[in-house]
């Protein structure tokens, strides 16, 4: 008995004396705080600011004494000089006399902006076609999609464009053999000529008529919700929403023009002995932007779809078809939705690579916001650090914005788990 | 015996007629039926694809063969009104050039260093991709140390004769870098051998560096202005990931860090850099780069671009990591803590070797993506191998109509090749990884 206390008491006495140790240990000051990981942590954080700081700090030293010497001057006053130089397209009233470096910027911004956005609408419906015709049942569908995907993907943007602007141009004609396409259209080799709208005092009816139109619209949406809510009849939304968001503005126009004041005429385009003038003109260089930005962004919007429609596991279908959907009703209430959502992230950053790939303009010379500005007013200017600091600030924002919508998207569309 | 005879009434006394024989269901037509002409739908889809084939591949399989003019010295090969062909590619023109597309203005006796930096890279590439490849640590030795500094020497020639002073500097700075070394490990009590074998390692390490870019191996010097073409368009790639991995790594975990300002510093580096185009950054590091330098520092225009590329990839290799760190079960580090591992222990021995294999294809894909860019270079005045083309496009020896066309189909062909490989060779290791976690 007595040993066996012995063998109770002995390891609660080594314990106690061990833990007595470990307090002696821990007080100062043998391995000190140096050892405290959150000392460490702020050490390792004032050595990262410091650093950091001293190669802000000798990179602006030197910047000032380069500019001196270059005698470049600084600050953002250069925006009021004039500008100077012709842009080929420009969406405002843009002249060498009488345009300032700012109106530049706002020329290059504009189209880059532009050709974004065209080039989104398209590129979405040509890659989520080609997204759908991968999983095509149909072989011959599914290979060609499969390597229109491939081929596209694996060579550079920059050889597709480049290839793009000599096929486009190569295949226009000389402005003197413009090829009249009727209605007012030609094409050349300086692009393509159409009809520009001249529009009339009365067109503020349009867009007043499209306004009604979306109001209406969204109301009717609203009623048509808390109807099936309340009985479970449906409506036909579609219909309605297409009717009043396209159908009254149309109607307007045509109701006008039959009265006498057609808000919208056009003025077409009149062939010169060299070349045509007036109308409205799309340069080659747009276009060839225009198709290599969506055929090489659609490659990838297809393998996004194509991700997000087999993200959608086989038991959604058959358990919608279960409760009696019609093959209709599956892919638009059960499938759809829930490939949206695996869709949507890496299609919003495919938009922002478009609009950052438009960039690329520069290489064929499409005045966009990095040729105009970057370019140009860069080498007119010299005043590198200006110029860099607001592009790159432009498509900063534009990506920021971008993502956090995207974040609060993410946030709504999310599944909520238990 | 009387109900036996009633009852089978119902029994057929004549033969069925046979049903007709089931549509084949295998064999080449039953396939064709099933997968091309299943129903109208289908049908009219396969007809409507058999007709843009039928519009889009003739016509290029003639202009890229049929049609193509093979051989020839000149213009007049390829130009109608000079007696060649000008509907199909000149392949003439490739032909003639391709020194030019592969070296640039390198040197022409010089010409053999860049094919050995060719070969070195290829030994360094297959030695860390090839999963089965032995020793594959000492690979990474190989291509993240050993490699950058022969190729450094094999392209540039070497010999940078540092004076006797930068030796003289570098020696006291290597002591200084051991004895700080020393003190720490003197201040946290620790035994002062690692510390040691620690610091003398950098110093040994960078001064083995120095002293094989200062040697004079007897090659001639070679300007990097006469670099050019694909020797560019793969210097600029390998540049871009032997930095960018590394770097990647870095501001990975400095995303993932607990400290507020490293995190901070790490996501505002991230996603400045992957918002803005890589062309606004190469402009940058062209124009900024010499003013943040003090005025008697040159930089070479051909470092300028690498550092932008190296840069803007890093960036984007850190989101591919951190992802990979990310999928790491939280009982892999609690594990490693529990082992009574500190952090660096931690990554290297546990961590950073699961998380980057399970990376490597989100890597491999970065990499392409870097392939392809390196293109962009060429907007920036770098004679890659886009550049090379455009510049001997406007070549009077070679004026001729289908030059353009050929030239960008044979850009297409070379990074069609590279980024198509890679991108199996991602795919064969994602197969491969998955895999192995199903078992």
């Amino acid at each position: 008995m007595n040993t066996g206390e012995d063998g109770l008491n002995k390891p609660a006495v080594r314990g106690f004396s061990s833990v007595q140790t470990v307090v002696s240990q821990t007080s100062p000051p043998k391995k000190s705080f140096l050892y405290d990981p959150k000392v460490r942590g702020i050490f390792y954080q004032v050595l990262l600011v410091a650093i950091v700081s001293y190669l802000f700090y000798v990179a602006a030293t030197n910047a000032i004494e380069n500019l001196q010497r270059a005698k470049i001057a600084s600050g953002f006053g250069f925006l009021e000089n004039t500008a100077g130089f012709d842009i080929s397209q420009s969406l405002i009233q843009f002249s060498a006399a009488g345009s300032t470096y700012g109106d530049a910027f706002i020329v290059g911004l504009l189209n880059t902006l532009i050709v974004s956005a065209i080039g989104i609408f398209f590129t979405t419906i040509l890659g989520f076609l080609i997204g759908i015709a991968r999983l095509s049942k149909n072989w011959m569908v599914a290979k060609v999609a499969m390597v229109y995907v491939e081929v596209l993907r694996n060579v550079p943007l920059l050889v597709q464009l480049l290839f793009w602007y000599i096929a486009v141009l190569g295949s226009l004609p000389h402005p003197r053999d413009s090829i009249n396409m009727g209605a007012g259209f030609y094409l050349n080799a300086r692009g393509l000529f159409m009809p520009s709208p001249v529009y009339a005092s009365d067109i503020w009816a349009i867009p007043a008529a499209l306004l009604i139109g979306l109001i209406g619209t969204f109301l009717y949406r609203r009623w048509a919700k808390a109807k099936q809510e309340k009985t479970g009849e449906q409506s036909p939304v579609g219909l309605v929403t297409l009717g009043l968001v396209l159908g009254l503005p149309i109607l307007t126009w045509v109701v006008l023009a039959i009265v006498g004041a057609n808000p919208i005429s056009f003025e077409l385009p009149r062939k010169g002995t060299f070349n045509l003038t007036g109308g409205m003109q799309i340069l080659p260089e747009f276009v060839a932007l225009l198709l290599g930005l969506t055929t090489y962004t659609a490659a990838f919007i297809a393998e996004v779809v194509r991700a997000g429609i087999l993200a959608v596991s086989k038991g959604q279908t058959e358990a919608a078809g279960s409760l009696g959907l019609k093959p209709g009703q599956i892919l638009r209430l059960v499938v759809i939705p829930q490939a949206m959502r695996v869709i949507v992230p890496p299609l919003t950053s495919q938009y922002l690579n478009l609009t950052k790939n438009s960039s690329l303009a520069v290489a064929i010379g499409y005045p966009d916001l990095v040729q105009v500005f970057m370019g140009t007013v860069l080498n007119q200017t010299g005043q590198a650090i200006e110029v860099i600091v607001i592009t790159m600030g432009v498509y900063l924002t534009i990506s920021l914005v971008t993502s956090a919508v995207m974040n609060i998207y993410n946030r709504r569309v999310a599944i909520v788990e238990r | 015996m009387s109900t036996a005879v009633d009852m089978p009434r119902f029994v057929r006394a004549q033969q069925v007629e046979a049903l007709p024989p089931p549509s084949l269901t295998r064999g080449p037509i039953a396939w064709v039926r099933e997968n091309l002409f299943s129903g109208p739908f289908n049908t009219v889809l396969t007809l409507v694809v058999f007709y843009l084939l039928y519009v889009s591949v003739p016509p290029l399989v003639k202009f890229l063969f049929i049609d193509a003019v093979w051989s020839g010295t000149d213009r007049a090969v390829c130009r109608a009104d000079m007696g060649g062909s000008e509907s199909g590619a000149c392949w003439a023109f490739i032909r003639d050039k391709i020194n030019y597309f592969t070296y640039g203005s390198y040197t022409v006796s010089e010409r053999w260093r860049v094919n050995i930096f060719f070969a070195l890279l290829a030994i360094g590439v297959v030695w860390l991709l090839w999963l089965k490849a032995p020793r594959r640590d000492l690979g990474a030795v190989y291509f993240f140390w050993l490699f950058p500094i022969a190729s450094y020497i094999l392209l540039t020639g070497g010999n940078a004769t540092f004076s006797g002073r930068f030796w003289l500097g570098f020696l006291i700075f290597g002591a200084l870098v051991i004895a700080f070394f020393a003190f720490v490990a003197a201040i946290l009590k620790v035994s002062l051998r690692p510390a040691l074998i620690i610091g003398g390692g950098i110093v040994g390490v960078v001064g083995v560096t120095l002293a094989l870019v200062d040697m004079d191996f007897g090659l001639a010097h070679v300007p990097t202005s006469l670099w050019g073409g694909i020797l560019v368009t793969l210097l600029v790639a390998t540049v871009g990931i032997v930095f960018s991995l590394p770097f990647g790594i870095v501001l990975a975990l400095g995303r993932r860090s607990k400290l507020p300002i490293v995190r901070m510093a790490s996501v505002i580096f991230i996603e400045f850099v992957r918002g803005v185009p890589l062309i606004t950054v190469l402009i940058m590091a062209n124009t900024m780069l010499p003013l943040f330098l003090p005025g008697d520092i040159t930089v070479d225009r051909l470092l300028r671009p690498l550092i932008g590329t190296a840069l803007f990839a890093s960036a984007y290799m850190a989101e591919v990591v951190r992802g990979g760190l990310q999928a790491m079960p939280k009982g892999q580090y609690e594990g490693a803590m529990s082992l009574g591992l500190n952090y660096p222990q931690m990554m290297i021995l546990i961590i950073l070797p699961q998380a980057l294999r399970i990376v490597i294809p989100g890597i491999v894909n970065t990499f392409i993506g870097l392939f392809k860019d390196t293109s962009l270079v060429a907007i920036v005045g770098i004679f890659d191998l886009v550049k090379t083309i455009e510049a001997s496009r406007i070549d009077p020896n070679w004026a001729a109509p289908s030059i353009g066309l050929t030239g960008y189909a044979f850009a297409a062909l070379f990074y069609f090749i590279f980024c198509f490989g890679m991108s199996r060779y991602s795919l064969g290791v994602e197969r491969r990884l998955a895999s192995g976690q199903k078992r």
